[in-house]
């Protein structure tokens, strides 16, 4: 029944381990370009606020395929743009996380913000009254607050990354929908397998983190 | 002349206007605290009293007039208010203590961020401090595990970290159990015998008979009376004063 899972054709593993790559890295990307957006998102400077809000609206509202294809048909073969690697393989596995970051970083932004909305006011007047600088409340104050309320939004997003990541298979870069892709094809006889394979795949690479992140936001939890 | 005539006053407003859209909460109020008073600001709930407090570190920006901290205007937002504002100690109504650091980290966090000061030596401070309040023992617990009384001690003494030349409290005992009042007052009476300069806007008139050089009574806004404890408790001149106490005193 399984014959068709021939090692030496088919990279199963290798292909799942490109997608937690590109989950992993991507993740990192954007909580850290997320968190620069929403500081710029709350910040007393109206042109930085402009900014983010501005990059928030179009980003977030692009379909995702877009912004991948441009990122190597715009980026790359259009401006000539070039990340990290030598291959046309690395490029794009690089440029489909700069697309992954740019996107989903959108989201963790938003689900910042309203983390720092559960924030109380005092919390923040109290730092000023210290004399604690906007970037010092915001980072030794708020913010360290508000991440702890939003940990369970938070895997919802990365849940969401994971899955987005398969996108990447319309630039090429050989992760596991991109496999799925070719094995529908070639063993059309054991499609239903196949889809059921991969789809367990995600199943084993989401629900722990679900239910890590669960317990880590209760873990947490800010009490007041 | 000596030097306490020549020093500026701690706090000076001038003709201060603050405006909550259409409501006027500060009417051409007109205030000096020389260093080492104590003022207790009293007024009905409405009368501005805490809007007051708040302006003078520019938590409430005002519409107009001056407000002067030990001869100096206060500066627009930016890194000189900040500076300002780590001068000015604050103690809230409802303690405003970071709520995901214990109480230690809590006193020493302005300290080390904000003064620079390494972390073994605002320990130390802050341990002193905490034994002042009477809290040492609950240095390594977070706030929402302390009663409200030990968390507003705890507040003190995060604002006394700072060395503040002038300490403000906004109600700092209205959000208090009773029995748990008298611990926060007897350490701002304390504050007050060691000649701290401090605006106490509050409902304790036992506080205010007892710790205060001085009474500023408002309402709606305006200063209505500023007189010594004694005067204004035994024989207040103006109609509304006679009102407000008339309320409170009975009981």
């Amino acid at each position: 029944m399984f014959d068709f899972l021939d090692p030496q054709e088919y990279d199963l593993l290798g292909a799942f381990w490109v997608t937690v790559q590109l989950t992993v890295y991507s993740a990192i990307g954007s909580l850290i370009w997320g968190t620069i957006l929403v500081g710029m998102r709350v910040s007393p400077v109206p042109m930085m606020r402009g900014f983010a809000s501005a990059y928030i609206t179009l980003v977030r509202n692009t379909p995702l395929t877009v912004i991948i294809v441009a990122c190597s048909l715009v980026l790359k073969d259009t401006l000539g743009f070039t990340i990290a690697g030598e291959t046309v393989e690395d490029q794009n596995f690089w440029l489909a996380i700069l697309g992954f970051v740019a996107y989903t970083s959108t989201f963790v932004c938003e689900s910042l913000r309203a983390g720092i909305n559960t924030v109380p006011v005092g919390q923040a007047e109290a730092a000023r009254a210290l004399g604690l600088g906007f970037n010092q409340v915001l980072g030794i104050v708020v913010l360290p607050q508000a991440f702890r309320s939003v940990v369970a939004p938070l895997s919802s997003v990365l849940i969401a990354l994971t899955k987005n990541t398969t996108v990447a298979s319309a630039i090429g870069v050989a992760e596991a929908a991109w496999l799925m892709k070719e094995m529908t094809e070639n063993e059309s006889d054991a499609i239903l397998l196949v889809f059921a394979i991969f789809a367990l795949g995600f199943v084993v690479l989401t629900l722990p983190t679900g239910l890590l992140l669960g317990w880590v936001s209760r873990k947490v939890a800010v009490k007041r | 002349m000596t030097e306490a005539n020549t020093a500026p006053p701690m706090i000076r407003m001038v003709e201060v206007d603050k405006y909550f859209g259409p409501l006027h909460v500060l009417k051409n109020i007109t205030l000096e605290v020389p260093r080492g008073q104590v003022v207790v600001v009293l007024g009905p709930s409405g009368s501005g009293k805490s809007t007051l407090c708040r302006a003078i570190n520019r938590l409430e920006p005002i519409n107009s007039g001056v407000i002067e901290v030990d001869g100096k205007p206060l500066p627009a937002e930016g890194r000189e208010l900040a500076g300002l504002r780590a001068d000015v100690g604050m103690v809230f109504q409802s303690f405003n203590l970071f709520a995901h650091k214990t109480i230690v980290d809590n006193v020493m966090l302005a300290p080390i961020k904000v003064r620079k000061m390494a972390k073994s030596d605002a320990r130390r401070t802050a341990m002193e401090l905490l034994e002042r309040v009477g809290i040492a023992n609950q240095a390594e617990k977070y706030p929402a595990q302390l009663s409200g009384g030990q968390q507003q001690r705890a507040a003190i003494a995060r604002a006394l970290a700072m060395k503040p030349k002038v300490m403000l409290f906004d109600e700092p005992t209205s959000a208090l159990d009773p029995e748990m009042i008298n611990e926060v007052l007897d350490v701002m009476t304390t504050l007050a015998e060691e000649g701290m300069t401090m605006l106490v806007v509050t409902h304790e008139m036992g506080f205010a008979r007892n710790a205060a050089n001085r009474v500023v009574f408002m309402s709606d806004g305006d200063i209505v009376e500023d007189a010594t404890p004694q005067e204004f408790f035994t024989a207040p001149k103006s109609a509304r004063a006679k009102d407000f106490l008339s309320k409170i005193l009975t009981h």
